[in-house]
């Protein structure tokens, strides 16, 4: 799961449970059935971890593009540079 | 967010803050209920009324009970436990109070009942000071709640009276 789908994941679950849990209570209180509320919010759980919690492929749809090794061994000087400087800083 | 575990920990934890919260609303919707129940309790016989050989009283009556405790039920309630006491005043004690019969009402429709009965447990006064005394009769009741608080309340019946000699 990529960084925009571990967002999407959370603010998913979130508003998912609280609207089963608007719907669950408002359905129980007009009904008078308290069985009611808790079978709706319950259903609505179950459907809440089955969207959510597996890693589904609407997730990943922003892969993080790491640099090809090719194009990092085209351009070595910035990494010299860094460890020249933390040797450096060790040394002092 | 990143792995399946913290996911489905962060869904249960979320989901049961969510339950807790809608059970504390369901609790409070119950001060929205504005009961009016109605009771009437007849002392139609009294069977006996002697003195036990060690000197305590008792008494062995016939009630008719009726009630309608239908406006007590809401959607939270799970059952209603009610019992009939006789309250008195003794010299000694200001309050005396001996549970005659109880019940258990599970559901609405059983909350509105006339009942013919004996007292259920023995009406004996720990002492000798029944004769001719001046009782109530209470119908107290427990709401028992699915979830929440519980609620008790009565309604008190005066004037009654037993009578002046063992028979």
């Amino acid at each position: 799961m990529d960084w925009q789908g571990q967002k999407l994941a959370e603010h998913l679950m979130q508003i998912l449970l609280l609207a089963f849990a608007v719907v669950a209570f408002a359905t129980g209180y007009i009904m008078g059935s308290f069985q009611m509320m808790i079978l709706i919010y319950a259903g609505g759980v179950v459907l809440t971890t089955l969207v959510t919690v597996p890693n589904w492929p609407f997730f990943n749809r922003h892969p993080l593009k790491w640099l090809d090794p090719s194009e990092a061994e085209k351009h070595p000087k910035p990494q010299l540079a860094v460890n020249s400087k933390k040797k450096s800083v060790k040394k002092n | 967010m990143h792995s399946f575990g913290y996911r489905a920990n962060a869904l249960l934890t979320f989901a049961v803050t969510i339950l807790a919260l809608m059970c504390t609303i369901g609790s409070l919707s119950d001060n929205l209920n504005t009961p009016s129940p109605s009771a009437q309790i007849e002392i139609l016989n009294i069977n006996w009324f002697q003195k036990q050989p060690h000197g305590n009283d008792e008494v062995s009556l016939t009630l008719n009970i009726t009630a309608d405790l239908q406006s007590l039920f809401t959607w939270n309630t799970k059952q209603l436990f009610i019992f009939v006491a006789a309250e008195y005043e003794t010299p000694k004690n200001a309050l005396n109070q001996v549970s005659l019969w109880d019940a258990i009402i599970p559901a609405k429709e059983f909350a509105k009942f006339s009942i013919h009965t004996s007292n259920k447990y023995r009406f004996i006064d720990q002492g000798h000071s029944l004769r001719g005394k001046e009782f109530n009769l209470t119908l107290h009741w427990h709401v028992m709640p699915k979830t929440g608080k519980m609620f008790a309340n009565k309604i008190v019946m005066s004037g009654y009276r037993l009578p002046e000699d063992y028979r």
